[in-house]
């Protein structure tokens, strides 16, 4: 019994650290005040001046188109070479997979600098499309290890059953393969989406042209100090990623469930 | 396949056509133009640039940076074409030296006569020929007046032990050993690497007192009554003072820093005269005080100073007199050797710390 109060304490203390900074900005987020030293009442004010705000307004509309698109194409290209790998010969697989690992693993800097490095190299201008191709490239990985396990674990025989009884191979992916696979599908796509609106490093090498997403304009306000317009957005965005990691998580337990029987 | 090819075309011409036609309205000339602008962030009024558009036909690609570093950086790189910028004094001596500025056609800049002739010739650019100011400042220190019982008209006070734990630095090189430098006596551009190091053992000296060394923060702690004395930018003073009442800006009687971020047009630019038009319109009287209202910082402008309410005009933290500026100095670039050693000598102070 004791043993239990003091792991429960531990774990509340860890999610304490954890979001104390997160509950304050959101506490802040409502603080009639424009300084964090000062509570100067409870408004709603910055949620309004917030949706008033041009390049806040702006930022928001390029950071959930990038998320939008880049997740959509990566979750098509991410699943087709999840398909692809699969149906691989062991040795090329596990280079593959090695290839796939290395963005995950590789630092964001890196990835950001070289992605610039590269548009400037073949003469394309930063932009809306440098930044679309970047998010598109950093989130294809989440997508394949999100797929592939599933691909894995499915009976392989159900699709080459399809192909015995005259389906094309194409009708197969189709019609067999792809719905089996769709709660991941969709997972990736979700994971994708979730990245890409939060990345900053990457966008803020490959951005250019007037596009810039949120976590840009949050960065370059720090001279000035970070407007309390902020707080609201930031608030706003975080409950729409927790939303987006909860339904992930659930969709993991009810595929894992699913899988146990 | 033919019909929808057709219908393509069509499309396309009937919009190339709409596309086209603004550009014969002979009160805006550049019609049509786009113009890749770079800012600090949160430094324009929020309606500026969708007026400018209006007024001109020319679109604005509005980007914002956070440090001259940064902006220098994704310049350099030539990956976007940039037309007009606005970095800080310093920078903009560097950007000269290397040759990447454009001389600016001052026929198509005919607002530049409100701006004050006391920020003509400076150190960065003595010809005026590549800059147009766009806000100033000074450097100084903030303080509580309810803590602080001394007149405050002196660096030296940064080094009183009364104010041990209560005294806060900037986190820069160049402005941390501008203070010591002034208080020293000698430039805040000396090149002499025994006066820099004069200044280094001075503020190792200071470092115990200091609370921190922070940029940003300054503002709250001092609103928060966390600290006494504050390193501090004038615009940033002016809107601490407004939070908390106690507070009060001086410039010490050694000097100090004075700075500018001004308009300049780069090399990468793909329509000058457009981008004059860019200057010209920020230097319009109207949009000069939606500007320096918006922002909270010093402007340049006489007419958009005299719209300004008294009580910021006649603050001599944001206007301190001209005898005050003549004491102050402009950062200029000190050449890489110097100011790798600066680094290095900063970069000790800092592990003198831990």
């Amino acid at each position: 019994m004791v043993k239990k109060g003091i792991e429960r304490l531990y774990l509340g203390l860890i999610l304490l650290f954890l979001y104390a900074p997160i509950i304050t900005l959101m506490v802040f987020s409502f603080n009639d005040s424009k300084s964090r030293a000062k509570w100067g009442g409870f408004t709603l004010k910055w949620y309004q001046s917030m949706f008033n705000d041009p390049v806040i307004m702006k930022s928001l509309y390029y950071t959930l188109a990038i998320a939008l698109l880049s997740a959509i194409i990566a979750t098509a290209i991410g699943t087709a070479a999840a398909i692809g790998i699969q149906t691989m010969r062991r040795r090329t697989k596990e280079t593959i997979m090695n290839v796939t690992y290395l963005p995950v693993l590789n630092a964001d800097i890196v990835t950001g600098i070289a992605f610039m490095l590269f548009f400037i190299g073949i003469g394309l201008k930063l932009g809306f499309s440098t930044m679309l191709i970047a998010h598109i490239t950093f989130n294809i990985p989440f997508v394949i290890l999100s797929v592939l396990p599933k691909l894995k674990s499915m009976n392989k025989f159900t699709y080459e059953a399809a192909l015995d009884l005259g389906a094309t191979s194409m009708t197969a992916v189709r019609k067999v393969i792809l719905p089996e696979i769709a709660p991941n599908i969709i997972t990736g796509f979700l994971l994708a989406f979730t990245l890409s609106l939060d990345d900053f490093v990457i966008s803020y090498f490959t951005a250019g042209n007037g596009v810039s997403n949120l976590s840009i304009t949050i960065y370059t306000m720090t001279r000035r100090g970070i407007k309390p317009e902020i707080n609201a957005i930031s608030t706003v965005l975080f409950m729409a990623i927790l939303i987006l990691l909860l339904v992930i998580t659930k969709r993991r337990e009810k595929i894992e469930i699913n899988e146990k029987y | 396949m033919k019909k929808l090819l057709l219908v393509l075309l069509a499309t396309t011409v009937i919009l190339s056509a709409c596309a086209k036609a603004p550009e014969s309205d002979p009160a805006k000339p550049y019609a049509g133009a786009t113009l890749n602008v770079y800012n600090w962030g949160d430094y324009i009024a929020e309606d500026t640039l969708t007026r400018f558009t209006e007024e001109t036909g020319i679109r604005v690609n509005y980007e914002m940076f956070d440090s001259n570093e940064i902006m220098y950086t994704k310049y350099k790189s030539g990956a976007v074409d940039y037309d007009v910028l606005v970095p800080s004094d310093y920078m903009i001596e560097k950007l000269i030296a290397e040759d990447e500025l454009l001389e600016l056609n001052f026929e198509n800049i005919p607002n530049i006569e409100y701006i004050d002739q006391t920020f003509k010739g400076l150190a960065f650019d003595k010809n005026d020929s590549y800059s147009v100011p766009y806000m100033w400042g000074t450097v100084g220190i903030l303080y509580n007046t309810k803590m602080v019982e001394e007149p405050v008209d002196s660096w030296d006070i940064l080094w009183n032990e009364k104010y041990s734990g209560q005294i806060i630095m900037q986190n820069s090189v160049r402005d941390a050993f501008a203070v010591a430098l002034k208080k020293l006596g000698y430039s805040l551009n000396s090149t002499s690497k025994a006066e820099v190091d004069e200044a280094v053992e001075l503020l190792k000296e200071q470092a115990p007192l200091v609370q921190a060394y922070v940029i940003d923060e300054v503002k709250d702690k001092m609103i928060g009554n966390e600290g006494a004395l504050a390193v501090i930018y004038s615009g940033e003073a002016i809107y601490t003072a407004d939070e908390n009442e106690d507070l009060a800006y001086a410039i010490p009687k050694e000097g100090t820093n004075l700075w500018f971020d001004s308009m300049v047009v780069p090399k990468s630019t793909q329509n000058q005269e457009a981008a004059e038009v860019f200057i010209n319109f920020m230097c319009d009287p109207e949009i000069a005080f939606n500007n320096t209202d918006y922002i909270g910082y010093s402007t340049p402008h006489i007419k958009a100073k005299e719209m300004l309410d008294d009580e910021i005009k006649d603050d001599p933290a944001a206007y301190p007199s001209k005898e005050v500026l003549e004491n102050c100095e402009v950062f200029v670039d000190l050449g890489q050797e110097m100011t790798e050693y600066y680094n290095e000598k900063w970069n000790e102070l800092k592990a003198s710390l831990n």
